[in-house]
C-alpha cells in the first residue's frame, strides 16, 4: 500500500513536470505548427536560472519567479529570431530548433561551468510527512499541486477568455482566424512565450526534485516532451496533461517492477497509440 | 451608387503557378456582385487574393478608395471585409456562440444588434447556440459562416459557393438570407447555380482562365445565350 502509494506520487510529479513542458509544445505545434526542437533549451534554462536566483536571494519563491521571467525573455527571442522566419517549413524549423539548442546548452556550459550544479529544496518544502507508516515527500505533492493549479489556470484561459478562444480558434484553423481580423502574429507570440514561460518553470520545479541540474536535462525532458505530445494529441492541451500522467506513473512503476524496460515503456506507450489512435488520445484540429 | 471594391488588374502566383492572369471587376455599394465562371476558372483564388491569403503580385486592389494589395490579411478583414469560405471555416470543437464570438472585434450594442439581425435571420442558429459548430448539418454550418461573417463588422462580404451541397429548399432559405443581407451590406458572390446567382445578383463578372472575360447587369447575362453557353455551359 505504501509503495504503491509512493510510486503513484512519483509518477504523479515526473508526470507533472512533463506536463508543464508539453504544454507549450502541444500548443505551439497545435497553434503554429512549429516543431520547437529547442523547447527543452528552456526547460534547463529555466532549472539555472532558478537555482541561480535561490542562490542570490534565498528566496524559492523568487527563484521560481526569476525562472518564468527567464522563460519569458529567452521564448520572446527565440519566437522572434529563431521560429518567425521559419514559419511553415518544418525542415527548417528542425534544423534551426535543434541547432539553437545546442546553443542554449552550450550557453549554459559557458555562463554557468561545464559541471552539475546541486540545488536545494527549500526547507518549508523538504523533508516528509509521516501518515501512519506511510511516508510521503513534501516536495513530490508540491509539485503535482502546482501541477494541476496551472493546468486549471491554463484551462481557465483557453475555455472562458477570449484570447483563449482564439487560440482554440487558431489551432483548429489558421486562415480563419485571420480572415476575421485578428493578428495571428500576435496569438502566435504570446503563445510561444507562455509556452517558454511554463517549460522555464517545470525546469525550476525539476531541480530540486533531481537534486542536481545539468545543461543537458534539458534536451533528455524535451523527448519525454515529445512523446507526450504524441500520445495526448498534438495541439491538444488536456491530452498533454493525461499523456504526461501517464508516462510517468508508466516510468515510475516499471522502474520498480521491470527495471529493464523502465526506458522502453514510453516509446512501448508511444507505439501502441499511434498503431491505435494515430490522432494521439484528445484530438485538438478540426 | 459609390464603388466599394475595385479590384484593378490583377495577378496572383501560387508558388509556381501563375493562376490569376489579370482580374478586373468593382463592386458597387448595396449591391450584389456575382463572379462566374466554370470550375478552376480562379473565383475563390480571386476572394482569396482581395483577402490577401494569396497576396497579388501584380495590380491593385482598392476598398473604400483605399489601397489594400499589401495589406495583410487580418488588417484587410479590419477594413470592414466578411469572408464565408467554400468549405465554411466553421471551427468544429467550438460552439455556435464560441464561433460567433471570435468574429466579434468588441461586445458593443451595435455588434450585438447585428448580431439579434443575424439570428432572426437564422433562427437554427438560435435553437443551437451551444452546439459544437462540426456537428450542424451542411445547411446550418453555411449559415453560420454567414451570420459569423456579418457580425465581424463587415461593410462587404466575400460569399464562395453557399448553395455547395445543398438541398434545393436550404438554398432557398440562403438565398432569402442573402437578399435580406444585401439591405445591410455590399456583397461579391460567387456562385455556380445560375438560377440563384440570376435571381440575387445586380452585377455579373465571368472568369476564365484566371482572366476576366466580361462584366456588365445581370439582366443582361440572362439574355445573353451564346455567353451562356460558352462559358457556363448552360442557355
Ligand atoms: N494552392 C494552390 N496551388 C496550386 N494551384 C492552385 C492552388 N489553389 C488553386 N489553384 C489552381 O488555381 C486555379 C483556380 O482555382 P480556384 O479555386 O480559384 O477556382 P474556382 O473558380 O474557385 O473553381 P471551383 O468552381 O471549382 O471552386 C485552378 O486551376 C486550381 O487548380
Ligand atoms: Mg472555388
Amino acid at each position: 500500500m505504501e509503495l504503491l502509494l509512493n510510486l503513484m506520487i512519483n509518477g504523479l510529479a515526473t508526470g507533472m513536470l512533463i506536463f508543464l513542458l508539453a504544454a507549450g509544445l502541444t500548443l505551439i505545434f497545435g497553434l503554429m505548427d512549429v516543431l520547437n526542437f529547442a523547447h527543452g533549451g528552456l526547460f534547463a534554462w529555466g532549472a539555472y536560472s532558478s537555482v541561480w536566483f535561490y542562490a542570490l536571494t534565498d528566496s524559492f519563491v523568487v527563484a521560481i519567479l526569476g525562472a518564468i521571467v527567464t522563460g519569458i525573455i529567452l521564448g520572446f527571442i527565440t519566437e522572434k529570431l529563431i521560429i518567425t522566419p521559419v514559419y511553415g517549413n518544418h525542415i527548417q524549423q528542425i534544423l534551426i530548433t535543434l541547432g539553437f539548442m545546442l546553443v542554449l546548452t552550450e550557453l549554459l556550459k559557458v555562463v554557468f561551468g561545464p559541471n552539475q550544479i546541486p540545488a536545494k529544496t527549500p526547507p518549508y518544502l523538504a523533508g516528509s510527512w509521516e501518515i501512519g507508516d506511510v511516508i510521503i515527500i513534501k516536495y513530490r505533492v508540491f509539485i503535482i499541486v502546482v501541477g494541476f493549479l496551472i493546468f486549471g489556470i491554463f484551462q481557465y484561459i483557453l475555455k472562458k477568455t477570449k484570447i483563449g478562444l482564439i487560440v482554440r480558434a487558431g489551432v483548429m484553423n489558421k486562415e480563419m482566424v485571420q480572415t476575421l481580423g485578428i493578428n495571428i502574429k500576435n496569438v502566435f507570440l504570446y503563445v510561444f512565450i507562455a509556452g517558454a514561460a511554463l517549460a522555464a518553470l517545470g525546469g525550476a520545479l525539476m531541480a530540486p526534485y533531481s537534486g542536481v541540474i545539468y545543461a543537458e536535462m534539458g534536451m533528455e525532458f524535451a523527448i519525454l516532451g515529445f512523446i507526450v505530445v504524441v500520445i495526448g494529441g498534438m495541439g491538444s492541451f488536456p491530452g498533454s496533461l493525461l499523456a504526461a500522467i501517464l508516462v510517468g506513473l508508466a516510468g515510475s512503476f516499471m522502474a520498480y517492477y521491470v527495471p529493464s524496460l523502465s526506458l522502453a515503456v514510453n516509446m512501448m506507450l508511444m507505439a501502441v497509440v499511434l498503431i491505435f489512435r494515430p490522432q494521439g488520445l484528445f484530438k485538438a484540429k478540426g | 451608387m459609390n464603388t466599394m471594391l475595385k479590384v484593378d488588374g490583377v495577378h496572383t502566383h501560387i508558388g509556381q503557378y501563375h493562376i490569376l492572369q489579370g482580374i478586373s471587376f468593382e463592386a458597387k455599394e448595396g449591391e450584389v456582385s456575382v463572379l462566374l465562371g466554370r470550375n478552376g476558372a480562379g473565383k475563390t483564388t480571386t476572394l482569396k487574393t482581395i483577402l490577401g491569403l494569396t497576396p497579388a503580385s501584380k495590380g491593385i486592389v482598392t476598398f473604400k478608395g483605399q489601397d489594400i494589395t499589401k495589406k495583410p490579411t487580418h488588417g484587410i478583414a479590419n477594413t470592414g471585409i466578411g469572408y464565408v469560405p467554400e468549405d465554411q471555416g466553421i471551427f468544429g470543437a467550438l460552439t455556435v456562440e464560441e464561433n460567433m464570438k471570435v468574429a466579434m472585434r468588441k461586445e458593443d450594442e451595435v455588434t450585438l444588434a447585428k448580431q439579434d439581425y443575424v439570428l432572426n435571420l437564422f433562427p437554427d442558429l438560435k435553437k443551437f447556440w451551444k452546439k459544437d459548430g462540426g456537428h450542424l448539418s451542411g445547411g446550418q454550418k453555411q449559415m453560420l459562416a454567414m451570420a459569423r461573417a456579418f457580425v465581424g463588422n463587415s461593410q462587404l462580404l466575400l460569399i464562395d459557393e453557399p448553395s455547395k451541397g445543398l438541398a434545393p429548399i436550404v438554398i432557398e432559405k440562403v438565398m432569402e438570407a442573402i437578399m435580406d443581407m444585401k439591405k445591410h451590406t455590399t456583397i461579391v458572390l460567387v456562385e455556380q447555380n445560375f438560377m440563384m446567382a440570376s435571381r440575387i445578383g445586380d452585377t455579373y463578372t465571368l472568369l476564365d482562365d484566371g482572366k476576366t472575360v466580361q462584366s456588365g447587369l445581370m439582366q443582361e447575362l440572362i439574355q445573353d445565350e451564346q455567353v451562356k453557353r460558352k462559358y457556363l455551359g448552360i442557355g
